[in-house]
């Protein structure tokens, strides 16, 4: 592989996989605060004021993280991606200034005043707020799957001269069937993350015997919530989303199921390595029969493998595809599990005094932004080796001016620097946290 | 309709320089307004709850920049490819410096944050302004419409540009001494006594600096680029732009006397867009001319998306500003006057 042009993809994935540990728990915090912020004005509790104030705390910290961390990937498209850039800037840029215009003035007007404006503009114009800051990450998060969607599955353009792609249709590109499932299923992996902290935080307040009431609220609505979460990532939007990258993209399929071969019933594997040289997967655990089924609904169904494609249209990293796709589907797996058990000790009443669930879902809140990271990765190396589906590879994408030496410079400095922005920010949310006692108080601010 | 899309980014930039403008103007003298710790808290309070919607305007400009012009967006994008690295670092550590401040009372959290706030505010300013000498100035653009610019080369005005010269130096001075006076008088309109003396004092003495900078810079600007003067003599009209800087210079002079500061900071925003509406003026129909030849600039034609694209833009475009531009109106209403010092969010 050209040096330059791994240095551009480690660039861009770097930065975006950075970048979207702030999002995904600000997107999936929103609705939450959304949640207590409503039941204090419908019930008239202050605690639960509280609770969405101290949340609201936290969301604030991971989203001045998440802006700063997105500014370069707006520019990145331009300095790292010229020439991809230049071919379909006239059809995703609709979507990524869309973004702007909607979403972000949108936020940065709203988030003052939910942060600041609580006694200023008084209880139903807070409300409001961050009613209204819900809908911005949420809409932000639609216009960037959007436009990820159109790399995936293009709709809705033309190809004119030297290259280069034009819109056609702007309801065919904003309503593309593909970013509606990649979006229903990408929000709830962020619903998942937000719940599982929320969840995380309570039983950290139970086990160290702090804010004990709060902790109680915080693990009945986590949990809850993150069953709920846990549950529609398997079924209906990751069935959904599945049978999306069937359709459309059938040899990513295979590369992320593992399936070397073309065969009649073709087995789901649950472990195993790929052995790409020999084709085939070692120490495999396989149920049988179980991807022809799932896909097709028969089990004797014929599933291509990957023997069935031209080689230069393979990802280009299958292991690592592979992977991604097996650690997002196990941790989900393992996410559902652990809230069905959470769920129902807490209906038997039995929760808050078992010290052992309490010690998992406070240690478990890392594992859906791992989940989330792996899911991306699965859909990024997946569309490989492509930019957009079908239509622009990846090599001929990156900016030819922008030398390897250059690029380098610039990954190790983001490096650099996002290494400093984990500290600070890691020791803020610790502070936040330790905190908490104070912010949830009735006097409060 | 390019001609339309050339005027709304060149409008989206222009409210970029005038709104952040003047909060990173307020980075620049940070520590020449704010004497004490309390008075630099005072400073971020200022600007505190508009300076991120101020910034989205960048994004907004940039992602309207990558739509309505790609060819534009990823050709300079990538030719001034280690500036706007820079350019996002120094962002990064300066929103984070702005929000993080307030979140720890411990003196030398502050002084480490005030200390990247102004270093971060001044080195941003200086670049902005560069970047716009570098358009003004010409690019190396070649055959295909790239270019790479190192970040300097022999420091002269030719066919091997660096990113900066002594031209596009010269524009980022007159850009930090113009982006300072505008900071400093939205200071004095937000602060009382001391903080608001040592403000107009600023705009005062950055004022002598700005008139002898600007003058330097029009001059300098013939030289490196005679085209420039191409469209003012095609359509005389053209000269009412710098007729209302020099106008907005005296103005500034004549409120900064008479110790109005709003209509001082509103001659300081008239004076940022002057300049700005003179350049722009000055280039068009190019968006970013070659310094390698004519041939090779990009103009509106060549460099715009599709027609279609560019017509639903327009629609959403209205829309979506009509509304940002609301909110805009409602924010600055309800954090308006000036600020308590030490009430601290």
């Amino acid at each position: 592989m050209d040096d330059a042009l791994l240095l551009h993809r480690l660039h861009f994935a770097f930065t975006i996989t950075y970048h979207y540990l702030f999002p995904q728990l600000t997107m999936g915090l929103a609705p939450l605060i959304v949640f207590f912020k409503t039941l204090f004005i419908w019930k008239g509790e202050e605690r639960y004021n509280r609770a969405a104030f101290f949340l609201g705390k936290i969301f604030a910290i991971a989203f001045i993280f998440g802006v700063v961390t997105g500014i370069p990937m707006e520019f990145q498209f331009g300095t790292n991606w010229a020439r991809f850039s230049r071919a379909v800037g006239g059809v995703i840029g609709q979507t990524l200034a869309m973004e702007g215009v909607f979403a972000f003035f949108l936020e940065s007007a709203v988030l003052g005043v939910f942060l600041f404006g609580e006694r200023k503009v008084g209880q139903r114009l807070h409300w409001l707020s961050s009613v209204l800051l819900f809908l911005g990450t949420w809409l932000s998060g639609y216009f960037i799957v959007a436009t990820n969607a159109w790399m995936q599955h293009p709709v809705g353009y033309e190809q004119v001269g030297d290259g280069k792609f034009q819109l056609t249709s702007f309801w065919s590109l904003i309503f593309n069937p593909w970013a509606i499932y990649q979006y229903m299923h990408n929000m709830g992996g962020a619903f998942v993350t937000g719940s599982f902290a929320v969840a995380a935080l309570g039983a950290f307040f139970l086990l160290s015997k702090k804010n004990v009431d709060f902790g109680k609220l915080f693990l009945r609505t986590g949990v809850v919530a993150a069953l709920l979460g846990s549950v529609w990532m398997l079924f209906p939007s990751g069935d959904f989303q599945a049978k999306m990258v069937a359709k459309h993209q059938p040899i990513t399929l295979a590369a992320m199921e593992g399936v070397f071969k073309t065969e009649n019933g073709v087995g789901i594997v649950l472990v195993g390595q790929p052995n790409v040289h020999e084709q085939r997967i070692d120490n495999p655990i396989i149920v049988p029969n179980a991807l022809s089924f799932m896909t097709y609904q028969r089990w004797d169904a014929e599933l291509k493998g990957l023997d069935a494609y031209p080689k230069e249209d393979h990802p280009d990293n299958i292991a690592l595809l592979y992977y991604a796709y097996h650690i997002m589907v196990g941790l989900g797996t393992i996410f559902i599990a652990i809230m069905i058990v959470a769920a129902l000790q807490l209906w038997r009443g039995k929760l808050f005094g078992s010290n052992l669930l309490l010690w998992v879902l406070m240690l478990a809140f890392p594992l859906p932004f791992i989940a989330n990271t792996a899911g991306w990765m699965t859909s990024e190396l997946g569309r490989q080796p492509w930019l957009v589906y079908g239509l622009v590879r990846t090599t001929g994408g990156f900016s030819s001016t922008v030398s390897a030496g250059n690029a380098l410079f610039t990954l190790l400095g983001f490096m650099g620097i996002y290494t400093l922005l984990s500290i600070l920010y890691l020791f803020l949310m610790y502070r936040v946290i330790d905190n908490a006692g104070k912010y949830l108080a009735e006097e409060g601010e | 309709m390019e001609t339309i899309w050339f005027a709304i980014v060149a409008l989206m930039i222009t409210a970029y320089v005038v709104l952040d403008g003047f909060d990173l103007g307020a980075g620049a003298i940070h520590f020449f307004v704010g004497k004490n710790s309390k008075e630099r808290a005072g400073v971020l309070q200022a600007i505190g709850p508009v300076w991120d919607g101020n910034e989205v305007w960048l994004l907004a400009a940039g992602g309207t920049l990558y739509f309505a012009f790609p060819v534009l967006y990823s050709s300079a994008f990538s030719g001034f490819y280690l500036p706007l690295m820079i350019v996002l670092w120094l962002l990064i550590f300066r929103g984070i410096g702005i929000e993080l401040r307030h979140q720890m009372d411990h003196p030398m959290w502050h002084s480490f944050w005030d200390f990247a706030f102004s270093v971060s505010s001044i080195l941003l300013t200086i670049f902005f302004g560069a970047a716009l000498g570098n358009v003004i100035r010409g690019v190396p653009l070649n055959a295909d419409g790239y270019f790479f610019e190192p970040l300097w080369t022999d420091w002269r005005v030719g066919t091997q540009n660096g990113i900066l010269d002594w031209y596009t130096v010269l524009t980022g001075v007159v850009s930090l001494t113009a982006l300072s006076l505008h900071g400093a008088s939205y200071l004095a309109v937000k602060t009382e006594d001391g903080m608001n003396e040592r403000a107009r004092k600023c705009v005062g003495i950055s004022w002598y600096f700005l008139v002898a900078f600007t003058a330097l810079s029009l001059i300098a600007t013939v030289y490196a680029r005679p085209q420039v003067l191409n469209n003012y003599r095609d359509y005389p009209i053209g000269w009412l732009v710098p007729a209302v800087v020099v106008g907005a210079l005296a103005a500034i002079k004549y409120f900064h006397s008479k110790k109005s500061d709003k209509p001082m900071f509103i001659s300081s925003a008239a004076y940022l867009v002057g300049m700005l509406v003179g350049a722009v003026f000055a280039v068009y129909p190019n968006v970013l001319p070659a310094s390698t030849g004519d041939e090779y600039s990009l103009t509106i034609h060549n460099a715009a998306a599709g027609s279609y694209g560019l017509g639903v833009g327009l629609v959403w475009w209205i829309i979506g500003i009509t509304i940002a531009v609301t909110y805009f109106v409602l924010l600055y209403r309800a954090f308006g006057g000036k600020i308590d010092l030490g009430s601290e969010h």
